[in-house]
């Protein structure tokens, strides 16, 4: 049974964490709200740009000339996985969910006798994918002095991307990150981004091409492919918020019942002890 | 004077602008364009420019560095990787602009086409009087 003065700190030292927790969840909200607003800012450019881009490709695509960002390499043995995780933890199952996506897709290539290279963006997926993957890891993003997520951020990562593979160091990149649902939903999502695969777009009007369809859709798949990196860090951003928002409020929760179960069992042990000294001032007095 | 087409110019980050304009013209990758009401549909690629929209509320320009242009019959879509207001231009940002262009222009593929923005960029500070 441990004493009154125990009790007592463990009831002070709960309630602080709940202080701290909610705090948690009251910056993740209002962050969250930015995180939303980014992304759908972001929205009409992606849109447009993959409407663009999938009447071009579907146009362009089946020729011999097409880029090789659109047609591919010929091959699918090397494969880059780019893993996009959270700077910091204390966020739910977020980063557990994308590793674990990853995780799976990595061992199936390599099953399937690929080469498996991997890319991590953000601290936590490297930690835990560094166990088991620490031969294939070709890279690392460190997003911890981002304040405000940009496009130039994005825009670095598809450089880098795209120089490995002009260099002929990878034939198949793959993203990894969380669409955002809602605050308690976020999907773990495997995207390929090189070779460029669209929706097939509907047949767009007669365009006039200015210079040439191969030359815009040369200059614009490198641009698709920070777009569609943007878009999923801008994703990945949002679902981050709302994974601690609700990892927050769970804990803040489980502190409230936890400071209700100790406030009881201090109530009861204090009672107890009274009684207890009463009992002996009583039996006491009756001995005299 | 002729009728209005639908311009948007959005930019990765956010929508700039979305009116109804008389007349835009384009810095386009082949020359520079005007597109009006009943314009021929067109995709081009944009150099680094300046791009001026015509509105019921005045003339507007923005300082774009590349991205492409759709123009339909109704409607002109501008998607620029950075558009700035013209008002907006300092020549801190325009030394930033070159600088990341530089940056490009180190790890790009076609080295013709990056010297030439290059090259565009550095005139349009010129002609910006920085």
């Amino acid at each position: 049974m441990p004493s009154l003065k125990d009790l007592k700190n463990k009831i002070a030292s709960v309630k602080n964490t709940r202080k701290i927790t909610k705090a948690m969840q009251m910056v993740s909200a209002a962050k969250l709200r930015r995180a939303q607003d980014a992304a759908e800012a972001a929205r009409p450019y992606a849109e447009r740009m993959n409407a663009v881009m999938g009447g071009l490709a579907a146009s362009v695509g089946s020729s011999a000339s097409a880029p090789r960002l659109l047609a591919g390499t010929g091959s699918t043995q090397v494969q880059l996985l780019v893993v996009m995780t959270s700077e910091r933890g204390l966020c739910g199952g977020f980063n557990s969910t994308i590793v674990r996506l990853a995780r799976a897709k990595a061992h199936e290539l390599i099953a399937a006798g690929k080469t498996v290279k991997i890319l991590t963006v953000g601290k936590k997926g490297r930690e835990q994918l560094r166990r088991d993957f620490a031969a294939n890891m070709v890279g690392h993003v460190d997003m911890s002095e981002v304040k405000r997520l940009g496009y130039a951020n994005a825009q670095a990562i598809a450089r880098d991307v795209l120089a490995r593979f002009e260099a002929g160091e990878c034939d198949v990149v793959t993203i990894f990150y969380n669409r955002f649902q809602s605050v308690i939903s976020q999907i773990p999502t495997a995207q390929q981004i090189i070779p460029a695969k669209f929706e097939a777009g509907a047949a767009t009007a007669l365009y006039d091409y200015e210079p040439s369809e191969e030359a815009i859709l040369a200059d614009l798949l490198p641009r698709g492919v920070a777009t569609q990196i943007f878009t999923a860090l801008l994703e990945n951003g949002a679902s981050e918020q709302g994974a601690r928002m609700s990892a927050m409020d769970n804990a803040t929760r489980n502190a409230g019942e936890m400071i209700t179960k100790y406030t009881t069992i201090y109530n009861r042990s204090r009672q107890a002890a009274i009684t207890k000294e009463l009992i002996e001032i009583i039996s006491g007095a009756e001995a005299l | 004077m002729a009728g209005t087409l639908q311009f948007d110019l959005v930019s990765p980050e956010r929508r700039l602008a979305s009116v109804a304009a008389s007349e835009v013209q384009i810095p386009g990758a082949d020359g520079d364009l005007t597109a009006m009401e009943g314009h021929a549909p067109t995709i081009t690629t944009l150099r680094p420019g300046v791009l001026k929209v015509v509105s019921a509320e005045g003339a507007k320009s923005f300082v774009v560095t590349g991205g492409f242009a759709e123009i339909s019959a109704t409607g002109v879509s501008v998607l620029a990787e950075r558009a700035v207001p013209v008002e907006e231009l300092t020549p801190a940002l325009m030394d930033q602009l070159i600088a990341d262009a530089s940056e490009a222009t180190a790890v790009a593929v076609d080295k013709d086409a990056a010297d030439k923005s290059m090259a565009d960029l550095v005139a349009m500070r010129a002609a910006a009087g920085f």
